[in-house]
């Protein structure tokens, strides 16, 4: 959103603040990509190191994956922008029916 | 003289419609497509009763009366009532918050002929072999022994009409959260428009779980796969576990867009604004989010265990609270209001205590214990025909009456219609208030016959002659559309003289852009603000400027029409030869379709502004 429509020939769009956005906007990006690259490596280490038991290393690739996904719907999907609160409701709605089914088949089916 | 506006002959017409992205047409092909299954249901409805009329009757075969009541669930929810609404959406909700179509007018049009063509698909399964016949419910214990095509025919037929549905309920979303006028906010919807926008909420949440569900059913069925056999270690309950994920929120898909046009007509014809409508926003919105904690009242005695029987019971009881509020609200709205008891008002006056009968019922079979003795037995079939038609169809037929000039530009003919609702509600607690004592004293539903002398007799037969009523009802309204239609008499903007929202601020049939100028919205029911203010009219919001409009396209009918004969592919793919080229046929032409849907440009085009300042007469002024 942000980096849209510098060229609208707008003029109360003010130039620097828009590159000043951009960039802190792109640092954010970076930082948050090479996370992500980080974390996908310590995945691959607790499972290749061999020592860890499968009682940690499953819960821990799952925390990992979590973190995976926030980084990917708020900084590389935009959604910690203003105007996505209409998607993050249904987003987290979702999320919630899709937790409860899982934790009803856990306890009730495969108890 | 407007160029649009031309006699046109009986093939372009048909053309038009099979072709056609505009929301008001795709509405009229929802109400007849669903009238159309709704006349087939209660057909199966009427074949039912017959049956069960005198004990040890024979008018049908038991494998047959399986088919019979295992279509009449089907046909009703999926295949009637749900397009039936949907026709209603369409209709008017984008009217209400001031748009000119749905978000995506082409997915609107696909939603629909997907939908037709999986209810077509389902219903020729009279004509292949035999209809499905493990209940609307198909368990899986029940739907994996059955012997023929028929549960095929339900699988894959409901998997084409479900996608539709699915798609439609997105559209509306979309178009709720970015399409409203200017100063339309949130909370200054017609609740019309705020029950379509939970109810498409709670359609994108719940049919996924439907769309596994059928697909494991499919896979088992016609690709060979184990999910559900419990010999390789499979697990039936996992069916109805995903089968009620749906089919409770289901229930709340169907009801709340009738309590929204309950909300619109009370209001109306009480001549308020709608008593509490903040708490009956919130109300809708509590019922659709509990709809999804619930679902496994419908199996308490499944064997889950005391624990998750109680905090599912528990539960389903607090959703009392969110509908009592509604009651209330409604009764509040009537009272000291200067009320006009037309035949809307008359559905929705009678709703009232039918719907409150069938959730007091609900309320019983809440508490899990009880439920053991209420567990499929009438009772049971008596308490969700009270929600159901107490609910939903009375919604139905109201909203048939009360939007039916902003449809079509008629008024139906209020006395016939008063007949229709008199008949229609005898009837209605005539077959099924005994029905409730006719499971208390133990008569088990879906039974094909009974013996004499055990005490049912009496309460069937009365059961089969309040069917009858509900027949002759139907009939009614039938010959009602057909004289209303043939007299052809046009009505104004508002023809009902108290209408409080947009859709009553332009003509009927509103222009097919709806609008000329975006209305500006000053407050709940925006109409009614204008008229107390002396004005007859929506003040603009914007200035008159040329108006973009989408183009027509057959591509939504071949994409539907491709996945109908895959259909059939993979339903005789092992019975012969030709059933893989079949389905690869099939799902050849939908691909191609949609190929030639993403490659191809269409702009659509523009309405200009010079057309449309020559259109006075045909008004459509904001």
């Amino acid at each position: 959103m942000a980096s849209e429509q510098t060229h609208s020939g707008n003029p109360k769009v003010d130039i620097e603040y828009r590159k000043k956005k951009s960039a802190e906007e792109m640092r954010y990006q970076i930082v948050s990509f090479s996370m992500m690259i980080f974390l996908t490596l310590v995945a691959f280490i607790a499972v290749g190191y061999g020592d860890f038991s499968a009682w940690f290393i499953v819960p821990f690739i799952l925390l990992l994956a979590i973190v995976q996904v926030v980084f990917q719907l708020y900084y590389f999907m935009h959604m910690s922008h203003k105007g996505h609160e209409a998607p993050a409701l249904f987003l987290y709605s979702g999320l919630l029916v899709g937790l409860i089914t899982i934790l009803t088949f856990m306890t009730i089916i495969w108890w | 003289m407007s160029t649009y506006a031309q006699k046109k002959g009986f093939g372009a017409t048909v053309w038009d419609y099979l072709t056609t992205v505009d929301h008001k047409k795709i509405a009229i092909l929802y109400l007849i497509a669903g009238g159309l299954f709704f006349v087939l249901g209660g057909l199966e409805a009427m074949f039912i009763r017959i049956q069960l009329a005198v004990p040890n009757n024979d008018f049908v075969s038991a494998g047959l009366y399986n088919e019979i009541l295992t279509m009449h669930g089907t046909t009703m929810i999926f295949l009637a009532a749900m397009p039936l609404l949907f026709a209603f959406m369409n209709a008017i909700m984008p009217l209400q918050i001031g748009a000119r179509d749905v978000a995506f007018p082409f997915v609107n049009a696909l939603g629909f002929w997907l939908f037709f063509f999986g209810g077509i698909f389902l219903n020729l399964s009279w004509f292949l072999g035999g209809a499905p016949d493990a209940g609307w419910t198909s368990y899986a214990s029940l739907s994996m022994a059955s012997e023929g095509h028929g549960i095929d025919f339900y699988a894959l037929g409901l998997q084409i009409s479900g996608a539709g549905t699915l798609m439609g309920g997105i559209n509306f979303l979309v178009t709720i959260i970015n399409m409203r006028a200017p100063g339309m906010t949130y909370m200054r919807m017609p609740l019309f428009t705020w029950s379509t926008f939970v109810a498409s909420a709670l359609i994108l949440f719940a049919f996924p779980p439907l769309t596994v569900g059928l697909f494991l059913l499919i896979f088992d069925r016609m690709f060979g796969s184990n999910f559900f056999d419990v010999a390789n270690g499979g697990n039936t309950v996992i069916w109805e576990h995903l089968f009620w994920i749906f089919g409770h929120p289901e229930v709340y898909i169907l009801v709340l867009p009738a309590f929204g046009i309950f909300s619109e007509i009370f209001a109306t014809f009480s001549r308020k604004r709608l008593f509490g409508y903040s708490s009956m926003v919130f109300a809708t919105v509590l019922i659709g989010f509990l709809g999804f904690m619930v679902w496994a009242h419908h199996m308490f005695t499944t064997g889950l265990g005391p624990i998750a029987n109680a905090i599912f019971a528990v539960a389903t009881m607090a959703i009392a609270v969110p509908t009592g509020i509604k009651i209330f609200n409604w009764l509040f709205t009537m009272w000291g209001g200067s009320i006009k008891f037309t035949t809307p008002m008359l559905y929705a006056v009678a709703f009232i205590p039918s719907f409150v009968g069938g959730g007091v019922t609900g309320v019983m079979l809440a508490s899990a214990a009880a439920d053991y003795q209420y567990h499929d037995s009438y009772f049971v079939v008596a308490h969700f025909h009270y929600v159901i038609v107490g609910g939903v169809v009375f919604g139905l037929l109201a909203a048939t009456h009360f939007y039916w000039p902003k449809m079509f530009g008629t008024m139906l003919n209020e006395t016939l219609g008063k007949i229709t609702f008199w008949l229609f509600l005898i009837g209605f607690h005539l077959t099924f208030f005994i029905q409730h004592f006719l499971g208390l004293m133990g008569m088990p539903r879906r039974i094909f016959t009974f013996l004499p002398n055990q005490g049912l007799d009496a309460g069937n037969l009365i059961s089969t002659v309040g069917a009858f009523f509900m027949a002759i009802a139907t009939l009614i309204l039938l010959y009602n559309i057909v004289v209303t239609s043939v007299k052809n008499e046009k009505v104004g903007n508002d023809p009902w003289e108290d209408g409080r929202t947009l859709e009553w601020a332009i003509p009927s049939p509103p222009p097919f852009y709806n609008f000329k100028q975006l209305p500006l919205v000053r407050g709940l029911d925006p109409l009614w603000i204008e008229k107390m203010e002396g004005k007859k009219t929506m003040t603009p919001a914007e200035p008159l400027g040329d108006i973009h409009m989408p183009n027509n396209s057959f591509t939504p009918f071949m994409i539907s029409l491709g996945l109908f004969v895959a259909a059939f592919g993979a339903l005789y793919r092992e019975d012969y030869h030709w059933g893989v080229m079949v389905l690869i046929a099939g799902l050849g032409i939908t691909l191609l379709s949609m190929f030639v849907r993403s490659v191809k440009d269409d702009h659509g085009f523009h309405i200009h502004k010079e057309d449309l300042l020559n259109d006075d007469d045909k008004g459509g002024k904001a």
